[in-house]
């Protein structure tokens, strides 16, 4: 009833084409902004802030990397730590040899190294495809840690291997306090995510998706392979590299390689497949999702056990977390095997007809 | 007249909550985050074991420290440094005071919240892991890596090593390979071994072997070509088992392969089998359940049907033996902040101001039915390590047998390169080094 979109009419072309059509959404939207830049530094405090919505920001800023390779352009990587792993080092390594630079060009240019390094790991993509791809991509994510683990320069030979990162000054301004944390992240995320909404709709996107939905066709109609495959790859290792960077300095603070690891990619992997492949939202979602459920299952495991008068040994809790996250998986997957995106949609277009479905 | 007595009913119910809060708040907070799944479990769950037992042994024996009871709250981060970040944002203001104190158990966790906890003035202990150069309590006032540093017990080996030989003159031209867990903790030791090469001319070649360390072939292959004359084992969690069967298969004597103290409990060895007979390494604590501390947890907790060891076996083993140090060191220096706070809940300011003056002499360690258990502990402000001291164990093929008294390290060098290193972290920081002789 309230979600319905008769009587707007569209008269221009822009209005026809904007990112969101309904004017519901835009309304939604536009709340949702309002809350995330202004309601949440108000009254969220510092646990939130620094310890569940910068890091579910910039993984969601990874996530959202990853699915512009994966889930658009469909070509599947496990590189995906190690990209973020080269933005963190890269900006690192700017912000310690060229002070002077402002601090968020440094994570562009981080950002740039990671998509050069996307774009080199990317090149097996010419010739292989699906899980062979995903192996080579792996190659990627071994020998990136391999060498920040081994070539000194990149932790500026610091002797256990880690570095710190410095501090984020704008203008003049210190980015310190977790609200400043979080609002620079939140500024970084909602840019960079629009532009990813942007380009998907653009001529690029579409490349993108005919090379996913059928290579051979999409060479027929004249989409250059090579072209399309490294840009997807760079585009999308300049997004992991962002987020790496700001991994390390909004949310870390001091990080060593294996902060990086392969566990990471996998993780990052899943929140694609648990948000939904193909999707913006999806990747807000997955990375809610994967971050946020492990916490709470830590956290309601106390009072549970409190409430029910037992006490059970710890290791058992702690495995029984885990136990129940990969069931809770496992049941999303089998419930709607396209994401929770996906569910996401479902409910719009039920409420599209609420209460009255035909 | 009604609104008189509905007022005095109020303020009454008001003050009955004021007396309740008031009698539940006289609690002093001890984040436990650490991790009881995953491939370093044994080492997470055992040392929680011991140090929780402990909390709740001072609990039931004594109704906590002077009165105030202890309590504490669990928070898995699975040797994971983005989830030890949240556990540490989570648990930093539990309790009426906050987190007393903050441990990680995990080095990589240690150097995250390294700065967050100096900007939140909440002491960090790492004991026997953590970042080495923040022993220079002036440039790392809230950073205690206490009993010893890995620098410490690094040159305490090479000392071992050098008795084992006949003297450190004859270390000349020896060769000694160091194997490491390829992070950051398995990397600290690299730059106090390649000083003390140059000081007493024995070369070492660094083998590094990546995380979790299940598959070593190829590293010990490459031990089996350089031929060493001993090999210094920095493992931790499967890595230990698995390099002591890769020795093995490949030949090298056991008996000259010296582990690190995270090398060196029963979860390392028994794994092994036989391939452990013979092994040594270092420790800060011995194991074992005869000592008077480990019998009071098991008469005043688990005579009552609790405790947090499943497996009452692990009781008195290595790692939960060091879970009891964490407990006692931790509760000591609560107890020397009462000394001069109050016997009151303590902020974490305070209980830091009693963790640098905390001095756990022979005479105390005694009261506490652990001498010998571990080493007497003085810290003071310059010197946030306090102890420095390790034991080397050898593995018979059923226990720990302790092999040498407490060796010490060689401290001259250790303190110079820790200053050196402190220093030019203060540098990059911009942090003035307090002046300690201002301290009170």
């Amino acid at each position: 009833m309230l979600y319905r979109e008769a009587g707007q009419f569209k008269t221009t072309y822009a209005a026809d084409q904007q990112v969101f059509p309904i004017r519901q959404d835009r309304i939604a939207v536009a709340a949702l902004l309002v809350v995330a830049f202004v309601g949440v530094p108000l009254f969220a405090n510092q646990y939130w802030l620094s310890a569940i919505l910068t890091p579910f920001l910039i993984l969601a800023l990874a996530t959202l990397g990853l699915n512009i390779l994966t889930g658009y352009a469909g070509q599947l990587s496990l590189g995906t730590a190690a990209f973020m792993a080269v933005g963190a080092f890269m900006a690192y390594n700017f912000a310690l040899r060229l002070p002077w630079m402002p601090i968020l060009v440094s994570f562009m240019l981080a950002g740039l190294c990671a998509a050069a390094v996307g774009i080199v790991f990317g090149l097996p993509s010419l010739r292989i495809k699906g899980f062979y791809l995903a192996v080579a991509t792996l190659a990627c994510q071994f020998f990136v840690l391999w060498a920040l683990q081994r070539v000194g320069w990149f932790t500026n030979d610091s002797a256990s291997g880690v570095i710190t990162a410095q501090k984020m000054v704008i203008l003049g301004y210190t980015f310190e306090s977790p609200a400043d944390k979080y609002m620079l992240t939140l500024c970084v995320v909602a840019v960079l995510a629009v532009l990813a909404k942007n380009m998907l709709r653009s001529e690029t996107g579409r490349k993108f998706m005919a090379v996913r939905d059928m290579d051979i066709a999409a060479e027929v109609i004249g989409i250059r392979m090579m072209q399309t495959k490294l840009l997807a790859f760079g585009i999308s290792s300049f997004y992991c590299g962002v987020a790496g960077a700001l991994y390390a300095y909004a949310y870390l603070g001091t990080v060593e390689p294996e902060a990086f690891n392969l566990d990471l990619s996998f993780r990052i992997l899943f929140m694609v497949i648990i948000g939904g492949v193909g999707s913006i939202l999806g990747s807000f979602m997955g990375a809610a999702f994967i971050v946020l459920l492990p916490i709470f299952l830590n956290t309601v495991a106390g009072p549970i056990e409190h409430l029910l008068g037992i006490t059970l040994p710890s290791g058992l809790m702690s495995n029984l977390e885990l136990i129940v996250f990969g069931a809770l998986i496992i049941f999303f997957l089998i419930v709607e095997p396209h994401g929770l995106a996906r569910l996401w949609q479902i409910g719009k277009e039920k409420l599209r007809l609420w209460p009255f479905p035909h | 007249m009604i609104s008189k007595h509905l007022k005095s009913a109020l303020l009454g119910v008001a003050m009955l909550g004021v007396a309740a809060t008031g009698q539940a708040q006289n609690e002093q907070f001890i984040p436990m985050a650490g991790y009881w799944v995953g491939p370093f479990a044994a080492g997470g769950s055992g040392i929680y074991g011991g140090f929780i037992d402990y909390l709740n042994m001072i609990n039931a024996r004594d109704g906590g420290v002077n009165g105030v009871k202890l309590t504490y709250e669990k928070c898995e981060h699975e040797y994971n440094n983005a989830r030890g970040v949240e556990c540490y944002e989570r648990l930093k203001k539990k309790g009426p005071t906050g987190a007393s104190v903050f441990h990680t158990l995990s080095t990589g966790i240690t150097y995250s919240i390294l700065d967050k906890a100096t900007a939140d003035k909440i002491p960090l202990i790492t004991i026997g892991y953590g970042r080495t150069d923040t022993s220079d309590g002036r440039v790392f006032p809230y950073v205690f890596p206490l009993v010893t540093n890995y620098w410490s017990q690094n040159t305490a080996k090479i000392k071992f090593i050098g008795s084992r030989e006949g003297g450190m003159d004859k270390l000349k031209g020896k060769k000694i390979v160091n194997i490491y867990h390829d992070s950051a903790y398995g990397k600290e030791t690299i730059p106090v071994l390649d000083a003390q090469a140059k000081t007493y001319g024995f070369t070492v070649t660094h083998i590094p072997v990546p995380t979790p360390g299940n598959e070593q072939g190829a590293q010990w292959l490459q031990v089996r070509q350089i031929k060493p004359d001993w090999v210094i084992l920095r493992g931790w969690g499967v890595m230990n088992p698995t390099a002591l069967k890769a020795a093995a298969k490949v030949g090298f004597p056991r008996d000259h392969i010296v582990g690190v103290w995270w090398s060196g409990a029963e979860e390392d060895t028994i794994p092994a089998g036989d391939a452990a007979k013979g092994y040594i390494a270092a420790g800060f604590n011995v194991a074992g359940a005869n000592f008077p501390v480990v019998q009071e947890i098991k008469k005043a907790v688990y005579a009552k049907g609790k405790g947090e060891m499943e497996d009452q076996a692990r009781i008195g083993s290595i790692y939960y033996n060091r879970g009891v140090v964490h407990g006692i060191i931790t509760v000591e220096a609560i107890r020397t902040a009462q000394a001069k706070y109050g016997n009151k809940p303590l902020t974490p300011e305070q209980v830091r101001w009693g963790i640098e003056n905390l001095n756990i002499t022979e005479a105390r360690l005694k009261d506490l039915g652990a001498a010998g258990f571990m080493q007497a502990l003085k810290v003071s402000c310059a010197d946030h390590e306090g102890g420095g001291a390790v034991k080397f164990q050898q593995w018979d093929g059923k226990q720990w047998k302790v092999i040498t008294d407490w060796i010490q390290p060689d401290k001259q060098l250790v303190r110079g390169m820790i200053e050196a290193s402190a220093a030019a972290y203060a540098k990059e920081k911009n942090i003035t080094p307090r002046d300690c002789s201002k301290e009170g």
